[in-house]
């Protein structure tokens, strides 16, 4: 079973993230998955978590994640607020946007230890392909790339599945931007 | 054609609750419920449902409404949880003794003082002695099904009775999985409509809801225990036949996993059940002989089939997530109480998961190795709060 946490902010999408690669998932490849948000009040602006499982057998485990195969933060300034590393396996991805290099993120001690780390800047991909700062799908594209989480085109599915059709061309071509970006990356390395 | 979706238990259940077709929907939001009714809303702007919607004031008026409705012979739903659940409390022994066969959801949750928005079960157990039956769920998939089951049960004529099926708040109203919903054809012929000569008739008229002195009540009283006597089969005959129809059934009121040969099991309603399966898989693997319980059905409590365990496990425990302060786990009284007559088993019961507290699964695994202990005849106290912050 793979796990992934999602940090995000109310309002900002991570949890429709963690839904998009759950549906991709189970609606579009016959896996099984679960998604959940971090249980209780929303409100704007606070920081939240988000969840993904995936799995070949049904999942039943209602209990809480601890343990990441990857971890996504959509804003790196979550990083100050909460323990965005906890739990991260030694083998674990770790994909963030920020403007910042891997070299410079590794020279700051909390991610110096992350072996497959993944800065994006997706808040420049979304201004660029979207119009608006919205990080979602872009930092899930990314993820797919990085962690190959699922295929790129079961994604583009669940977008089409669960957006409204004025959203869904725009999200599918930044998420499609960001997953060619990591995969060039990683054919580099 | 069934077609499957990737949903929340809350989600889910609506579906479960559109399918069965009901004429009248009341109900006032509440945290964790709220998404339920919403989608249920939802449904009706999008045309895909005709059920008259009833925005209520309060908890209370949506049950009044549900039996107002119900007495005019209209299949009737609700859903609430927590301090909603207690503020329609008096109504639903108005509907459960006038033998209205509303079905509601309680989406659980645990009651204040401290205020808390989190999942126990402490809200459906408060309700015990209401009238009625209490159905309990692992998974979205089975709450959508099991609304469907619940309209069959309430409504067959010699039960005539109100179900409440129960969803833990968060671990399943918030938790999204992927679904199969079965197409309307294959339901109604699950689900026939409801007919009843119980309600209110301009050429049939008669009094519902009647005052009963002391002359008869014990005599009603009597016929509502035979009720849930009989409640038992209909309970198994209905999740069997749902089985036969739609290809899904669930065990009827209990379901053994892995219990074959098994030296100590754990009891479990709810979805913590699902979580114990990921445990007892793990324990097998290092040859452990463990296995497990689902409780599903509450009331009526499946007393025969746990009377019948009397001594067929080393130890048995049993998860609680509400406790009868002054006494014991809410679920533990009822196991113990039906091995009374004595048994060779040692029992336990463990109180988790209070509040919205996770319970993880090395603490299921400790379950099992207390239970481990006391089959050797080791010292464990009885009822045991596991997960305390000062251990």
């Amino acid at each position: 079973m793979i796990e992934i946490r999602w940090h995000g902010r109310g309002g900002n999408g991570a949890f429709t993230a963690a839904r998009l690669l759950g549906h991709a998932a189970s609606i579009h490849e016959g896996k099984a998955a679960q998604a959940f948000p971090s249980f209780g009040p929303e409100r704007r602006g606070a920081p939240v978590q988000g969840f993904t499982r995936i799995a070949e057998q049904t999942i039943t485990d209602h209990s809480q994640v601890y343990q990441c195969d990857c971890v996504i933060v959509l804003d790196e300034t979550l990083c100050d607020a909460a323990d965005t590393t906890a739990g991260l396996k030694e083998s674990g991805v770790y994909v963030i946007n920020t403007a910042r290099s891997a070299e410079e993120l590794r020279a700051d001690p909390r991610f110096s230890d992350i072996k497959n780390l993944f800065p994006i800047d997706a808040t420049q991909i979304a201004l660029d392909l979207l119009g608006a700062p919205i990080v979602n799908t872009v930092l899930l594209g990314a993820a797919v790339g990085a962690a190959d989480l699922v295929k790129m085109e079961s994604v583009e599915m669940a977008i089409d599945d669960m957006m409204g059709e004025s959203l869904r061309g725009k999200n599918k071509t930044a998420a499609r931007a960001a997953f060619e970006k990591v995969k060039e990356v990683r054919r580099n390395e | 054609m069934s077609r499957k979706a990737f949903l929340s238990a809350n989600e889910a259940a609506a579906h479960g609750v559109r399918l069965s077709r009901p004429d009248v929907v009341s109900a006032y939001p509440i945290t964790p419920q709220t998404t339920l009714v919403e989608k249920i809303a939802d449904f009706l702007a999008d045309g895909e449902a005709d059920y008259r919607y009833m925005m209520v004031e309060s908890e209370h008026s949506a049950m009044a409404s549900a039996l107002g409705a119900s007495m005019m012979g209209a299949r009737t739903f609700t859903a609430s949880s927590s301090q909603g659940l207690l503020y329609m409390c008096e109504m639903l022994s108005y509907v459960s003794g006038a033998r209205h066969p509303v079905v509601m959801v309680d989406a659980n949750r645990s009651t204040a003082t401290p205020w808390n928005i989190y999942g126990d079960q402490r809200d459906a157990f408060s309700m015990r002695d209401s009238g009625w039956i209490m159905l309990f769920v692992e998974s979205g998939q089975e709450a959508l099904d099991t609304v469907i089951q619940a309209y069959r049960i309430a409504e067959d004529p010699e039960i005539m009775t109100p179900v409440m099926v129960n969803l833990d708040g968060f671990t399943l109203t918030h938790t999204y999985d992927m679904v199969e919903i079965p197409d309307q054809e294959t339901v109604d012929r699950y689900l026939p409509a409801f007919r009843t000569d119980n309600k209110m008739s301009l050429s049939a008229p008669k009094t519902l809801c009647q005052t009963v002195g002391p002359d008869f009540h014990t005599e009603g009283r009597y016929l509502q225990q035979a009720v849930f006597e009989k409640a038992k089969q209909v309970i198994a005959g209905a999740d069997a036949e749902y089985g036969r129809i739609i290809g899904r059934s669930y065990g009827g009121m209990t379901e053994e996993y892995r219990c074959g040969d098994a030296e100590t099991a754990l009891v479990a309603a709810g979805s913590v059940a699902g979580t114990a399966r990921v445990v007892v898989d793990e324990l097998r693997r290092q040859g452990k002989k463990v296995g497990l319980i689902k409780l599903r059905s509450y009331r009526p409590f499946p007393k025969e089939y746990f009377a019948g365990l009397r001594d067929r496990f080393a130890a048995l425990g049993v998860i609680d997530r509400s406790i009868s302060f002054g006494f014991e786990g809410t679920i533990y009284s009822e196991v113990k109480a039906c091995m009374y007559g004595g048994t060779k088993t040692a029992l336990g019961n463990f109180i988790v998961g209070l509040g919205g507290r996770d319970i993880p699964k090395t603490q299921i695994a400790q379950m099992y190795d207390k239970l481990a202990r006391m089959a050797a005849g080791e010292p464990e106290k009885e009822i045991q709060f596991l997960g305390m912050r000062w251990e």
